[in-house]
């Protein structure tokens, strides 16, 4: 990758130590991606947020470099641990939360909007078509390129915020306008959130890139975000178009048994001992859907709903908040079910929940069992 | 031969070979650096100190923070090789100093589990 004369400089220290590391991340991942350059950036969002992921090392190398770094561009950042209005409910001991807070004010010294979000395209105005930016979150980085039509490497946690602290990124692949050279056919008649959600697993692990997928129309907001978070969880793929006529190499279907493959790999129960709503997290419109699938009904079990602070805030102001809180949910901002510290072997044995990004962290990381169903058939089982 | 280095450095050490690509966020320990996917081609095996051998990183872009913690933590391979790199891999090894290499595809065919090589 060349690099400008500039860049050279602070690659080799010359501008600080905390340029250095971010144009020492630059480099790597631009070589990785064969860049030939850096390129402008408008915004970045940063994960690395959550003291459960990152740890003790994370938390300390973000105390470290907000010592002399400073954000160039806006810069939005993931979900964090807890939310501090109900972190007292869940037993989190003094360490976590001390460490979940130095990480809060690293961000906070670098300049960070904290909007704690996994979903910063529904709470931000998108800028508009082929602006480049750079997402970390992978669900985020695949929302923005398929849906938002910006342009976004799907970048990694330190490459996002090297590009927050440089304003740059590599100029790799997804910046481009290749076609996809994989093709997926729907096969599933009738798809709900979750056949998407499997769709995208699927997708992940066999796409490299980008792909196309044939056979889908239009999708709603719940269906692209269950869709973008399992493809990012599942591969590198960053990116798909919705193609009846792809001109992709290899194609591929997408029938019954392939889906059911995914469903056995990630559900591991026929029921839960509670419920999650929300990886990525619950935007407005699924907010006031869910509040009206509600009526009249209450959860038998205990419901989590993670969703950003500013969506919580207007879903008070117009009622569905309180809807929501009738029928027995638990409303939480600032974090999100995707490796939550909230939910573990101390608290159940398993979680029902429709997202497949939620499953397979919640299996993974906090050893739970996962019992998958679509939101509509969770209302059914799940209330009365 | 080596087709690309990303990180530099020189190792010899024992080839620890996965045969599916790795989500560090998911399924790697960052203490231990022990596989606990219980469905990962290397589920109960210990990176550390190994030439992890892998196609590709997949899933999460915060298991870069995963890679620089197995380094704090001393449980890191000693260097990385693959198929190809993704910014997750690259971005972790990169600030972690842990070597990553990308192999052409014979290279990669022929190193074999258990194989003691030196790259670099």
């Amino acid at each position: 990758m060349e690099l400008t004369k500039d860049e050279e400089k602070s690659l080799n220290g010359e501008h600080g130590e905390a340029l250095q590391t971010a144009y020492r991340i630059l480099s790597a991942t631009g070589e990785a991606t064969d860049a030939e350059k850096l390129v402008p950036i408008h915004w970045a969002h940063v994960s690395g947020v959550n003291y459960n992921t990152i740890g003790d090392a994370g938390e300390e190398f973000l105390a470290t470099i907000s010592k002399n770094a400073k954000f160039k561009v806006r810069t939005t950042v993931n979900p964090m641990g807890y939310d501090k209005d109900s972190v007292e409910k869940f037993g989190l001991d003094e360490n976590f939360i001390q460490k979940q807070e130095s990480i809060r004010e690293s961000y906070k010294k670098m300049g960070v909007t904290p909007s704690f979000s996994c979903i910063p395209y529904e709470i931000y105005d998108m800028p508009q078509e082929a602006t480049q930016v750079a997402f970390a979150e992978t669900n985020a980085a695949i929302y923005a390129n398929s849906v938002g039509k910006l342009k976004t490497n799907k970048e990694s946690a330190f490459s996002a915020l090297a590009s927050a602290i440089t304003g740059k990124s590599p100029y790799s692949d997804l910046r481009k306008d290749d076609s996809p050279t994989m093709s997926i056919s729907m096969k599933i008649s009738d798809p709900n959130e979750l056949t998407f959600g499997l769709l995208g697993y699927f997708a992940g692990k066999v796409a490299d890139k980008s792909v196309a997928i044939s056979g889908v129309k239009n999708l709603d907001k719940r269906c692209n975000k269950s869709l973008c978070a399992s493809m990012g969880t599942s591969g590198t793929c960053g990116k798909f178009v919705l193609d009846d006529n792809s001109n992709a190499s290899e194609k591929v279907d997408f029938d019954e048994k392939e889906m059911q493959k995914v469903y056995d790999e990630l559900n591991t129960t026929e029921s839960g001992d509670l419920i999650t709503l929300g990886s990525p997290q619950l935007g407005l419109e699924e907010m006031n859907d869910l509040a009206s699938m509600l009526k009249g009904r209450a959860f038998k079990k205990r419901c989590l709903i993670f969703c950003p602070r500013t969506i919580q805030e207007q879903a008070r102001h117009m009622g569905y908040a309180g809807q929501l809180e009738s029928a027995g949910c638990e409303l939480m901002s600032d974090c999100c079910t995707c490796l939550t510290p909230l939910v573990t072997k101390k608290d159940a044995d398993s979680v029902t929940t429709n997202s497949i990004k939620g499953a397979y962290y919640l299996k993974n990381s906090n050893g739970l069992d996962v019992n998958l169903k679509p939101l509509s058939e969770i209302v059914r089982d799940e209330t009365s | 031969m080596t087709l690309k280095t990303i990180v530099k450095g020189k190792v010899t050490g024992k080839v620890l070979k996965s045969s599916q690509p790795i989500n560090f966020l998911g399924s790697v320990d960052k203490k231990t650096g022990e596989i606990t996917d219980k469905k990962h081609a290397l589920f109960g095996k210990k990176i550390a100190d190994s030439i992890l051998v892998f196609p590709n990183g997949i899933g999460s872009s915060v298991g870069a923070y995963t890679i620089y913690s197995l380094k704090s933590n001393n449980s890191a391979p000693a260097a990385m090789a693959c198929q190809k790199a993704d910014l997750t891999v690259a971005s972790g090894c990169a600030l972690a100093n842990i070597p990553l290499f990308i192999l052409s595809p014979d290279e990669y065919d022929s190193m074999k589990d258990g194989d003691e090589i030196s790259l670099g």
